[in-house]
């Protein structure tokens, strides 16, 4: 794919070589270029249709649940197992500290390569992910944790032994269960929410979506598909559905949208760490304040209200 | 001469025809598992059961007439939500034409009633309404009803009929699941009984949410139950799935269901079960 940035990037680099070695005046040229670059920025990144970022909620290299925690929890205990026979890979787990304060953290994992998506199942949970997951709430609960849920994932794994084995029965479970689970929860999407399958560890106090994350009831070639009968009108559909960051704020489903890095967040992971962790250590700062019947009456109100006039 | 040269004979192909049967409209009915005809009269008096065990879909209505006590049922008024939270295109002329087929306001319908004088909420879908699927009227009409059966310490049933998600209805739809499962959380912390009754279909975004979160989760023969769809699934494994797969049969020996139910016995297993739930035994 033709990428006109990384051309004038490429150009700009070979210029600036250049003009050191060689030791010629190129700042002229090299200003040209600069301000070329931040021309083509601003039109790409500024003018983004919901098509253009769920292709960056998509790109392979977006950074996943594990490289959050990474940076943003460097004591990150990972645990494992859903003590029924399984550890699904596609959920990681484990605690640590935010600022001092110990945490349950919980997400879907995507691989970061073939050969770790195969591992991890493509990020897509089978029910022992989601009882894995409700175990690790539950002990957080028990030691008075909050929880914070990354997601991350195309949808649970649809599959004969899924179905077999409560993939419905798994996920409502969790959501049931979330209901009142009396400690804060939060939950950010970081790249694609997809369906029953995000949502079966997506139950919380605060919703955050990064900037260029999805969140959908399906995907838009789904719904293309299902709506229109023809999956080429996915671009329409990903506008129709209201699946960015910016529409779902807009419909009182998101609480925050966190601002990504120019370019995606993929392109510093380090520096979205850092511009995700203010915004994730308010909104769990807000909510310990809170008691007991405050939290749960504001989860409750939270999804009474968003189809609702009027209350 | 030999064969060879004989002009073989031509037939005619006959037109095949459907049976001609004298009857007015929706005199006869047909059963579209054993293709059997009943009188409709019959078949109604059978809870709409062919021979076969074929059950036809019921209505709101109709289930709601078959279940409770003559006369006890009162419906509760629908919920105040936004009408077209997407600004969907088309979605409101849809939902107006479904509202003049079925003449039902939504694809549920609450209410109070009784078994045999016991008071319950009953919630019933409606797969003939946009195929039962799910939107911010479908699921806070449950997640209401059942905040009622809270306050007023009443068992809940609710018979599931479902596509899932309400499409058109995106992420608002999708926030029903929560929506209507902390309300079950409640009623469930209150200690009150909640009968899921899952019928034909119940899938998707339902399936994932109410229906699976009774005390007892109960369905009717034959009923498809399942996740995701049979084709996703069969596109994802390769493979192709048996006929039974995702039935009530299927579940139910996959431990994912507390009984399959014959429709006779509709009446008879929730009067039991309000009964053998009710109040337990006072321990000293």
């Amino acid at each position: 794919m033709f990428d006109p940035i990384k051309e004038v990037n490429e150009q700009l680099g070979k210029l600036r070589e250049t003009a050191e070695t060689k030791g010629i005046d190129l700042s002229r040229e090299i200003r040209h270029l600069e301000a070329k670059l931040h021309r083509l920025e601003k039109d790409i990144y500024g003018n983004m249709k919901p098509w253009d970022r769920v292709q960056l909620a998509r790109n392979p290299k977006r950074p996943t649940t594990l490289d959050y925690i990474e940076r943003l929890f460097p004591d990150f205990i990972e645990l494992h197992g859903d003590r029924h026979g399984y550890d699904d890979a596609a959920i990681v787990a484990g605690v640590a500290t935010l600022e001092g304060m110990p945490v349950t953290i919980i997400g879907h994992q995507r691989g970061r390569n073939t050969k770790e998506n195969m591992a991890r199942n493509f990020g897509m949970p089978h029910p022992e992910g989601y009882r894995k997951a409700l175990r690790f709430m539950k002990q957080a609960e028990k030691f008075n944790r909050p929880i914070i849920t990354f997601i991350d994932t195309k949808g649970a794994y649809p599959g004969k032994a899924a179905e077999e084995r409560g993939q419905s029965e798994a996920i409502a479970r969790n959501l049931f269960e979330m209901a009142t689970l009396k400690t804060p929860i939060v939950s950010v999407v970081i790249g694609e929410g997809g369906s029953g399958g995000a949502l079966g560890i997506g139950v919380c106090d605060r919703l955050l979506m990064l900037e260029n994350s999805t969140y959908s009831v399906i995907s838009p070639e789904g719904a293309a598909a299902l709506l229109w009968k023809d999956a080429k009108l996915a671009e329409r559909a990903a506008e129709t559905m209201k699946i960015t960051a910016q529409d779902l704020y807009g419909l009182g489903i998101v609480d925050e949208v966190v601002t990504e890095v120019f370019g995606g967040a993929h392109m510093d992971v380090s520096l979205q760490s850092s511009l995700l962790k203010p915004v994730l250590t308010q909104h769990i700062n807000e909510l310990v304040q809170q008691g007991q019947t405050e939290l749960l009456n504001g989860r409750a109100d939270k999804y009474h209200q968003i189809g609702t006039i009027g209350s | 001469m030999t064969a060879f040269f004989k002009k073989p004979k031509r037939y005619m192909p006959l037109r095949q025809r459907e049976p001609k049967i004298d009857a007015p409209q929706g005199l006869m009915t047909k059963c579209p598992s054993c293709k059997y005809m009943h009188y409709t009269k019959q078949l109604n008096e059978n809870h709409k059961v062919c021979d076969c065990g074929y059950h036809f879909p019921l209505s709101a209505d109709e289930r709601i007439s078959m279940l409770v006590d003559t006369g006890s049922f009162e419906k509760f008024p629908g919920p105040e939500v936004k009408a077209n939270p997407l600004g969907f295109p088309d979605y409101e002329e849809k939902l107006a034409k479904d509202r003049e087929r079925t003449g039902i306001e939504e694809a549920v319908v609450c209410g109070r009633a009784s078994i045999a004088g016991h008071p319950f909420v009953v919630c019933v879908m409606d797969a003939r309404f946009r195929m039962g699927s799910m939107g911010a009227y479908v699921g806070e009409a449950i997640a209401s009803a059942v905040r009622q059966a809270t306050a007023e310490r009443l068992p809940v049933v609710l018979f599931t009929a479902s596509g899932g998600a309400r499409m058109q209805e995106g992420m608002v739809s999708l926030m029903q699941m929560a929506n209507t499962s902390i309300a079950l959380k409640q009623h469930d912390e209150a200690g009150l009984l909640y009968i899921s009754y899952l019928t034909h279909p119940t899938t998707g975004g339902v399936s994932a949410s109410f229906a699976m979160l009774g005390d007892l989760n109960v369905a009717e023969p034959g009923a498809l139950i399942g996740f995701a769809g049979r084709r996703i699934i069969e596109q994802t494994i390769r493979e192709k799935l048996p006929d039974n797969f995702q039935t009530a049969e299927f579940l139910l020996e996959a431990g994912q269901l507390d009984a399959v139910i014959h429709r006779e016995q509709m009446r008879s297993f929730l009067h039991n079960m309000i009964t053998l739930h009710g109040g337990g035994v006072d321990r000293v």
